[in-house]
């Protein structure tokens, strides 16, 4: 029947798996050498705290100081989460506790259509409704004179964006908690609040975590959204009213144009490294509280 | 039966969409006895023992209609005091589900609930509690650990103490020793001998000889209908329905 025999077989599959598995395991490893290699010419001529600390951006005289997008970027994500982060947590809860099956059979496509949207379409309705909305009203009420791109139109538009890809994932952490558990709780005289806050909760807390985490890296690495409203101006933010730049958008409004600029293709490629860097470091924090929470 | 009913159950109908789970039910648990409900799986034992402190109010897709009365007053209608109802009942599942906190929280959150506050009470009724659960002497250096790291006849004996913290005066216990070892069933079973004088306890179980050696009353069900009840001796030695017969004989189909 087959060319070789089981024992051949299963030394030919058994090798396939290694080879998949060393692919996959060096593939962040190629990455951050390709992106090292790429940004060298820049890393080599430059104190390396100079360049994540500077703030002045001229690569026409060869100034790079990467502060403000870096900390662009960080603002427009966390807000992004601040903001995020309780809508997405409240929703699951209650689609998973208080309401009958059914709703969350109709919710479910709706979460996935919001999820499958393009982030152009983001942008634009971002731009059309977002904007207007901070310029005109929300601006004004609190005193502040803006055009509407700024901080807070991009950590509004990538809010929107991640919940339902939280969401998705918060409602099947939810789902997995066993109802026994929740009967033990409620035969102990909680009631269904109490149930939600200290069980349902803390068992599902590393699944919390990771989907709060995945959102969070997710949100970092959002690139034409955030680029249409954050307003793309070299500059540290004081206000959240204030326009900023972010690294992603960055390396995409830039790469491919003015590359006889000594160096900037090079500084390009150090923003991409950043933001893998960044992006491993909130990884490698998200699995420290996961480990940290998982006893239970 | 000459002692007074504890729990009664009148008409009770529960059904799920088009499927009739329980179709009226009408019992009368005696106080202080170990009544039996018996059956093979799926007859609506579960869903029954549910109704009793209504967690089916986590399945809202469940229609539940009828009455359950307990000390006169119809556990189904209660609205705001559902929470204290339902510490008059502690309950055992058929596996142990131990709540995400160490040992000792385990127990002391049932306390809490109850509204023991202070720190030295606290401790006093968590050990006597254990103690009264006989798992006081395997954990008393372990009191910090996840209750998780317990073996599973541990967690079940936990999940007894934790149910008994509430201070009920019902037990109801759903298969509680179908995923234990022999050793630890035996335990749990004694245990319940012994609580009787005490608790009324309620048990569903689909082992033929647990249900002859500790039932003082069996309630026997199939298809979500009590086919026959009675006192242990009624049941087991003199029944009188083919279906009884039939489970009981093993010739059951």
């Amino acid at each position: 029947m087959y060319l070789l025999n089981r024992n051949q077989r299963h030394r030919v599959n058994y090798t396939w798996m290694i080879v998949s598995l060393l692919l996959v395991a060096s593939l962040p490893f190629l990455l951050f050498l390709g992106l090292y290699l790429k940004s060298f010419l820049l890393i080599h001529d430059y104190n390396l705290s100079d360049l994540l600390f500077s703030k002045e951006w001229k690569p026409g005289i060869g100034k790079f100081g990467f502060f403000p997008f870096i900390v662009g970027s960080i603002w427009v994500t966390l807000l992004a989460m601040l903001l995020s982060a309780p809508i997405c947590l409240l929703t699951a809860i209650y689609v998973t506790h208080y309401t009958k099956k059914r709703f969350l059979r109709i919710m479910h496509p709706a979460i996935d259509i919001l999820a499958g949207i393009p982030s152009v379409v983001y942008g634009v309705w971002g731009i059309l409704v977002i904007i207007p909305f901070i310029s005109h009203y929300l601006g004004p009420f609190f005193g502040v004179n803006t055009l509407g791109y700024s901080i807070l139109a991009a950590a509004l538009v990538l809010s929107i964006m991640i919940i339902p890809f939280i969401l998705n994932i918060l409602i099947e952490v939810f789902q997995a908690v066993p109802i026994e558990l929740e009967e033990a709780a409620l035969s102990l005289g909680a009631t269904q609040w109490q149930t939600v806050k200290h069980v349902v909760i803390k068992k599902s807390l590393p699944g919390i975590i990771a989907a709060f985490g995945f959102g969070l890296a997710r949100a970092f690495g959002e690139t034409m959204a955030v680029l249409m409203v954050v307003g793309n101006v070299v500059k540290l933010p004081k206000s959240v009213f204030d326009p900023g730049y972010t690294l992603p958008a960055l390396i995409a409004n830039n790469y491919g144009e003015m590359l006889s600029i000594p160096r900037y293709d090079s500084a390009l490629m150090f923003a991409a490294l950043i933001l893998l860097a960044v992006s491993l470091f909130f990884n490698l924090i998200m699995h420290f509280f996961i480990a940290r929470y998982n006893k239970y | 039966m000459e002692n007074t009913s504890k729990i009664s159950i009148v008409n009770l109908n529960v059904a799920a969409g088009k499927t009739q789970i329980l179709k009226n039910i009408n019992i009368e648990i005696p106080k202080n006895k170990i009544t039996v409900i018996l059956g093979p799986s799926g007859c609506g034992k579960t869903t029954l023992l549910k109704c009793l402190n209504r967690l089916t109010d986590l399945y809202p897709e469940l229609k539940v209609s009828g009455k359950v009365m307990i000390d006169g007053n119809d556990v189904l209608e209660a609205k705001e005091d559902i929470y204290q109802l339902r510490q008059h009942m502690g309950l055992l599942s058929q596996r142990p589900y131990p709540l995400p906190m160490n040992i000792y929280n385990n127990v002391a959150y049932a306390l809490k609930l109850k509204g023991v506050k202070k720190r030295r009470d606290l401790h006093k009724q968590v050990v006597s509690y254990l103690q009264q659960a006989n798992l006081w002497e395997e954990v008393k250096y372990r009191m910090r650990e996840p209750a998780s790291n317990l073996s599973i006849g541990q967690q079940q004996r936990l999940c007894l103490a934790r149910g008994l913290a509430v201070s009920p005066d019902i037990i109801l216990a759903d298969e509680p020793t179908s995923a234990l070892d022999p050793i630890s069933s035996q335990s749990i079973e004694e245990k319940f001998v012994e609580l009787k004088k005490d608790y009324t306890i309620v048990l569903v179980t689909h082992v033929l000889r647990q249900a002859k050696r500790i039932a003082d009353y069996v309630v026997f069900m199939y298809l979500g209908e009590v086919i026959e009840q009675g006192t242990n001796f009624m049941i087991f030695e003199n029944p009188k329905m083919e279906k009884t017969k039939q489970y009981l004989g093993g010739t059951f189909n």
